[in-house]
């Protein structure tokens, strides 16, 4: 369980971070949505010990990370959004390197490694240098890296960022994997729609504020109130535009006569949408299609962040 | 037992080490320089007196001279080996994540210190074999050779922790480089420099007659350079009681000196390695 309880970083005037409260549950998986600078790697450097808050503080499962650092620690696995790997070191070596540091013992290091390899898909390169590995497979390895402990929280800060669409869906489906065995991962990302399809909650941080908390539907629900609706007409597109613009709950219709289609906001509850497809049909409108279209990711967030700024 | 004596840095760093090639090629040219000063000075030595003969006077001058060069190549290595040792890992984005593993503060900065400091002990010993070219011709015991690779040794582990400090408060390497060869100036020169001007001071205020300068003769105690020639010829300790009227020996202040370098160095790079996560701001 995390607990993030009215976290503050300030640099001179300038608020990185601005009272932050927050609260997983053990087994969530968060996705930290926020433009450059938002305040997203403040806040995974502080839960991962490397930056002293301003003010407020953090808990990992009931241990702040004030004042019980090392054992916060112990129950984190940290992966930065930018990292360095160690020239003449194997990727085996790698591993075993930062399995010593978390005092496992030798033995148990020699099952865990392989495993941990077969994981991320890395087996094929035990032997290999890690400076000689691509960026995927050293997103992967760092990630391996970040499991040797076992650790409850997973702290990924852009684990996807500059990666090609392939190395992606790899990253993606190794994150969906942790999710399965019960890890709370906190995960940020530039990659949003990503993050809507694996994660349980989302947070849209912006200015060092978070602006939005709750799962992906509820933040789209919060942030329009409304839908966007898509009609496919067999027929004359005008007496259907009509027909709609006379609803007290549509507004901006838009057309596509080449594909004779119509789109619209609506503001009504679900019944009122169930009612006006009857009245359409009613009204002798001959409609191939009725769907709600899906707003993404990318779209909730540049509009809560509009309003925000 | 082996777990608990294992330090993961150390491990990692040493092996690290030796696997580049830069590791070898200086220990083996350090090894040729070593020989071809070793067996030049015998042999330019024999063909000058022209008696073919190689005294324990001449041995011992030669002693002295090795002792001279392996104290410069200390306080020439060290620096380099150890300012480097914590801004590299931030400068190559590593260090985050080795503060985040369990290891301790202590650890990290013992291991990377360690190791350091190992490899410029192997290149010590390594050059050994030549160094022991003197006891064939005598002038030189056993003992004192051991007394000077003791104090060689007090002195690496006071500039390594020298390095590793400014390395850890010092973000860019080559800005924690420059301010430990700053700092082994100081010791290994000004300190002498400043000795010498006291005294002469002294001497020149008294009509002759030096006065008691406890300054000058602690500038003189943690000078490497006056402890080396204290030790290999104990006159010189004998010269620095008549300038200053302190009657302490040299490699006494020296050693406590040293060691308190020592242990205040790895206290300072201990506490500023991580973010003091409890200070209120």
């Amino acid at each position: 369980m995390i607990e993030i309880k009215g976290l503050t970083k300030k640099y001179g005037s300038f608020y990185a971070l601005n009272d932050l409260n927050l609260t997983l549950s053990e087994g969530t998986v968060f996705g930290f949505v926020g433009a450059n600078g938002a305040g997203k790697s403040t806040t995974f450097s502080i839960l991962a010990t490397l930056l002293q808050p301003t003010s407020g503080d953090a808990f990992i499962n009931g241990k702040s990370v004030k004042t019980d650092a090392h054992e916060v620690r112990k129950q984190i696995g940290y992966m930065p959004d930018f990292f360095g790997v160690y020239d003449q070191l194997k990727a085996n070596e790698y591993l075993d390197f930062y399995g010593a540091s978390y005092g496992i013992p030798e033995a148990e290091r020699e099952i865990l490694i392989p495993q941990l390899l077969e994981l991320v898909n890395l087996t094929h390169k035990r032997y290999e240098y890690v400076d000689l590995l691509s960026r995927g497979m050293k997103q992967r390895l760092c990630l391996a890296r970040a499991l040797i402990h076992d650790p409850n929280v997973l702290i990924l800060d852009e684990p996807a960022s500059g990666l090609d669409p392939r190395a992606r869906v790899e990253m993606r489906d190794i994150l969906k994997q942790l999710k399965g065995m019960g890890k709370t991962i906190l995960i940020s990302s530039h990659i949003l729609p990503e993050l809507a399809e694996m994660c349980d909650e989302i947070g849209v941080i912006d200015g060092g504020r978070l602006i939005a908390h709750g799962t992906v539907h509820e933040i789209q629900a919060q942030l329009a109130g409304e839908r966007y609706i898509s009609v496919k007409i067999k027929g004359l597109l005008e007496n259907a535009v009509i027909f709609f613009e006379e609803d007290p709950f549509v507004s901006n219709v838009e057309t596509n006569t080449e594909k004779n289609i119509l789109a619209f906001n609506y503001r009504g509850s679900e019944d009122d949408q169930i009612d006006l497809l009857k009245k359409a049909l009613d009204n002798q409108l001959r409609i191939v299609s009725f769907s709600e279209a899906e707003t993404d990711l990318e779209d909730v967030f540049m509009e809560i962040t509009k309003g925000a700024k | 037992m082996k777990q608990s004596l294992s330090n993961p840095v150390l491990v990692k760093e040493i092996k690290l080490r030796f696997r580049s090639l830069k590791s070898f090629t200086g220990i083996l040219f350090y090894l040729i320089a070593m020989a071809i000063f070793v067996f030049g000075f015998i042999m330019l030595t024999t063909s000058f007196t022209g008696t073919g003969y190689f005294r324990p006077e001449e041995s011992f001058f030669m002693f002295a001279m090795l002792t001279f060069i392996q104290l410069g190549l200390i306080l020439f290595i060290t620096p380099g080996l150890t300012a480097g040792a914590i801004s590299t890992e931030r400068e190559k984005q590593t260090l985050n994540i080795l503060l985040t593993t369990s290891q301790t503060s202590f650890q990290i900065i013992i291991g990377k210190l360690t190791s350091s400091i190992a490899f410029l002990l192997l290149l010590l010993v390594a050059g050994l074999p030549i160094y022991s070219m003197v006891f064939l011709f005598g002038g030189v015991s056993p003992g004192q050779l051991g007394v000077i690779f003791l104090f060689f040794f007090l002195t690496m582990l006071a500039v390594g922790g020298i390095g590793i400090m400014y390395s850890t408060i010092i973000r860019k390497t080559i800005v924690a480089m420059i301010a430990t060869y700053g700092t082994m100036i100081f010791l290994a020169g000004v300190t002498g420099f400043i000795y010498l001007v006291i005294t002469g001071i002294n001497t020149m205020g008294g009509a002759g007659v030096p006065t008691s300068s406890p300054i000058g003769h602690f500038f003189a105690s943690i000078n490497p350079v006056v402890l080396i020639l204290t030790l290999i010829t104990p006159q010189s300790d004998e010269f620095i009681t008549s300038t200053t009227l302190i009657d302490f020996p040299i490699w006494i202040g020296y050693t406590i000196f040293y060691v308190l370098i020592t242990i205040l160095t790895i206290f300072i790079a201990v506490k500023k390695l991580r973010v003091n996560m409890k200070r209120a701001k």
